[in-house]
């Protein structure tokens, strides 16, 4: 015991003796896990990077000046009205997503196309082509402004109404047995007694008119077309979703906590290279403690070590960025602890294989980042092609990241960290064993 | 009577096809220095890696104090000290930190292992310097630190693997003065070499292995005994020397043979005595050959390994 001890304390005192070594592997993953965070959304919606679109409206109509206020009020959207040249070299350089162009008189063309009695009017996109998920998305708000803009006006407008009069008055011009000339005349003649209706309405009520007023008109008589429904969006965390809000900085100190520490392990592999290439490998061998006793003791420092980065990192992560860990606090503990040893095991794997100290170095840095990719870390595994997702599950790394994700901003119970708990334990028993049988073989 | 510490029966180890070590024995009795000399690759210390148990031994065995090495024997391991070829110490820990753990390998704690570090550094002349970094210290520093760290649990076999590589002349003799101290304690110390001056200066009994094998097994005095020439001499001359004078200095009484080289200008003549030298001498100038330069030497275990291999130590 005297030796397995004295072992782990010779371990710990060279690691915290290297500050270069302390800087890569607590206060890196301290400013990635940072800056991966803030640019995933950080702890508030409200941090969520916004698609930034140009509006140029060549158009003074009322309908396209609601379009352009629409659109200026979506939460996601960034807007900025500019000039159509300035636009679109914006949007070559990449600075902006897309640029939207409304042109002369679409208002007024518009109005009159919504009841198919004139042209369609053109809004013209000008969008950067590595951006696609973002034009669908701009569309599809576009659409939904041009819509009720459109419908509003020419249900309740006075633009509506002179369209409504002036198309009664040409068709009464038209010749009677006209069938669909005769359907119009009648459907415009109730949209004319509905719009008189309204203006009444609004007459009666201007006295009364309050904040009230303006939310029900918010639902019937300003309102023309609308979405036939609204939605109730709700972040699904366990407990209760108003205190345990997503935080993007849980899920991105994650994955760099366990990214740096596996970079750790490798260190620690490494040493063990660089004691045989040293001697000291021999000189602790040739002392009355055995292989056995030499490699459990540099598995538990590294354990010790991941462990202890681990814990520093999140301590950050909950006093400076909010990150809260909502799940169960031993769960937690249990998934940082199987994860210590998973990245020990790791380290000694290296060391078991690894022929010099630069071969190994190269090879494990390279298997590290393959797997910190594929545990999701980087970009949302959903993003990977089916296959892949399914691929992942047989790497520890994904595992770790789940599990830290689960204890944190799911804010999910002790029972759902032994799923990733039992893996990661069941990937360093492996690791280890085979680690084992390699050192004694050579 | 003394008894045999340390009994090495029949060592044999390949790589490969190739055997490395080949039917190695000797025995090394308490208190005494044993010499273990061989050029570069002669398989010394894979000898020394099988002795303390680092390495299996395909064939054959070791027996320290009637115990057998092998692996697991905690028991035979406490008894040697292995002062590795390599500086075997931790750069970043201080010489002391350094000497805490390997006591602690040794089961050493508290003050005894204060104690012995105490004790092994003052040995070493480097207690002033307990509580800095190896990487503050000299070659030579370090190489006593090595060697400080082999002898904190007080083992009864000190094995030296080599350790006055790539240090200074005065570093050399300060290690040797720590190793004369250990001989005058009657420490059984092991010293493996390539340099035979050191071997000389050290061992009571030498082993010289060569290709893997023993090739000389006996104290220094018997393998001097083996040779027929005790001293030689070399000179330089003015003019050359005739190929018949050649054949008359090599009949002279105390002349064992004569080599002549550079067009008959150089002469390395080896003796049977010392004092022929002067008798040699004297019959060059009768003769009248004039002498440049010249040196006697007395023969030494280069000479023996030349003898008995046919090359030399460095080849």
């Amino acid at each position: 015991m005297t030796a397995l001890i004295a072992l782990i304390r010779k371990d710990l005192i060279l690691f915290l003796a290297d500050r270069r070594a302390l800087l890569l592997n607590l206060v890196m993953p301290i400013l990635l896990g940072a800056f991966f965070g803030f640019v995933t959304g950080g702890k508030d919606t409200k941090d969520a990077a916004k698609i930034e679109i140009a509006v140029i409206s060549q158009d003074n109509h009322v309908i396209s000046q609601k379009i352009v206020k629409g659109l200026k009020d979506e939460p996601t959207l960034l807007v900025k009205e500019l000039q159509l040249e300035e636009a679109k070299a914006l949007v070559l350089k990449g600075k902006l997503n897309m640029a939207v162009l409304i042109p002369e008189k679409f208002g007024e063309h518009a109005g009159g196309a919504l009841f198919g009695s004139k042209e369609k009017p053109e809004l013209a996109i000008f969008y950067d082509p590595s951006q696609t998920a973002v034009l669908a998305m701009v569309k599809g708000m576009l659409t939904q402004q041009v819509m009720q803009s459109v419908s509003a006006e020419m249900f309740n407008g006075k633009s509506g109404s002179n369209f409504v009069d002036q198309t009664l008055q040409d068709l009464e011009k038209v010749d009677k047995n006209n069938k669909e000339a005769g359907e119009l005349h009648d459907f415009l003649g109730s949209l004319k007694k509905f719009q008189l209706s309204q203006q009444t309405a609004k007459g009666a009520g201007a006295a009364s008119a309050s904040a009230t007023a303006e939310n029900a008109n918010a639902g019937n008589a300003n309102a023309g077309l609308s979405m036939p429904f609204v939605t109730r969006d709700q972040a699904m965390t366990a407990g209760d979703p108003t205190a345990n809000k997503y935080n993007g900085y849980a899920h991105s100190f994650a994955g760099m906590s366990v990214q740096f520490i596996l970079f750790m392990a490798i260190d620690a592999g490494i040493g063990v290279l660089m004691a045989r290439r040293l001697g000291l490998w021999n000189r602790l061998l040739a002392a009355p403690v055995g292989l056995n006793t030499v490699l459990i003791a540099r598995a538990l420092s590294c354990a010790l070590i991941a462990c202890f980065l681990m814990c520093l990192i999140f301590l950050v992560a909950v006093l400076v960025f909010k990150v809260h860990i909502a799940g169960s606090l031993p769960g937690f503990i249990a998934v940082v602890i199987s994860f210590s040893l998973m990245t020990a095991s790791f380290g000694l794997l290296i060391a078991a294989f690894g022929k010099t100290p630069e071969a190994a170095r190269g090879i494990s840095v390279f298997a590290t980042l393959i797997m910190v990719m594929l545990s999701g870390a980087w970009m949302p595994s959903f993003m990977f092609p089916q296959w892949l997702q399914t691929a992942t599950l047989a790497v520890p790394t994904r595992w770790a990241v789940d599990g830290l994700d689960a204890m944190t901003w799911r804010g999910l119970g002790l029972d759902a960290a032994l799923p990733a708990v039992g893996v990661q334990l069941a990937f360093a028993a492996v690791f280890g064993v085979i680690a084992l049988w390699r050192f004694r073989k050579n | 009577m003394t008894s045999a510490l340390l009994d090495v029966q029949h060592l044999t180890k390949a790589y490969a096809a190739r055997k490395v070590v080949d039917d190695v024995s000797f025995s090394v009795m308490r208190g005494q220095t044993l010499g273990l000399l061989g050029p570069n690759g002669a398989g010394k210390s894979t000898t020394v890696s099988m002795i303390c148990g680092l390495l299996q031994p395909d064939q054959g065995k070791v027996l320290l104090d009637g115990q057998t090495m092998g692996a697991g024997n905690n028991a035979v391991k406490f008894k040697i000290g292995l002062v590795p070829q390599d500086l075997a110490l931790y750069e970043d820990l201080s010489a002391r930190e350094n000497l805490k753990l390997f006591g602690a390998l040794y089961g050493l704690s508290g003050s005894k292992l204060q104690q012995r570090c105490d004790a092994v550094l003052d040995l070493v002349n480097l207690l002033d310097r307990a509580g800095d970094k190896p990487s503050t210290f000299s070659g030579g520093m370090k190489r006593r630190l090595n060697i400080a760290a082999a002898l904190l649990h007080d083992p009864e076999l000190l094995i030296l693997d080599e350790p006055t590589v790539g240090v200074d002349p005065q570093s050399r003799n300060a290690i040797f003065d720590s190793l004369d101290v250990l001989k005058s304690q009657g420490r059984t110390l092991i010293y493996t070499s390539h340099y035979m001056e050191e071997v000389e200066r050290l061992a009571d009994h030498i082993v010289i292995i060569d290709h893997g094998k023993v090739i000389a097994n006996e104290t220094p005095a018997d393998l001097y005994r083996r040779l027929p020439a005790k001293a030689a001499l070399k000179l330089d001359l003015l003019t050359a020397i005739a190929e018949v004078d050649v054949a008359a200095l090599s009949i002279l009484p105390g002349v064992d043979s004569v080599h002549m080289s550079d067009q008959g200008k150089h002469l390395d003549v080896a003796l049977t005595e010392h004092e022929v030298a002067v008798s040699l001498l004297n019959w060059l100038a009768k003769a009248g050959y004039k002498t440049g330069h010249f040196a006697t030497a007395k023969t030494n275990l280069e000479a023996v390994f030349l003898t008995l291999t046919g090359r030399s130590l460095r080849d």
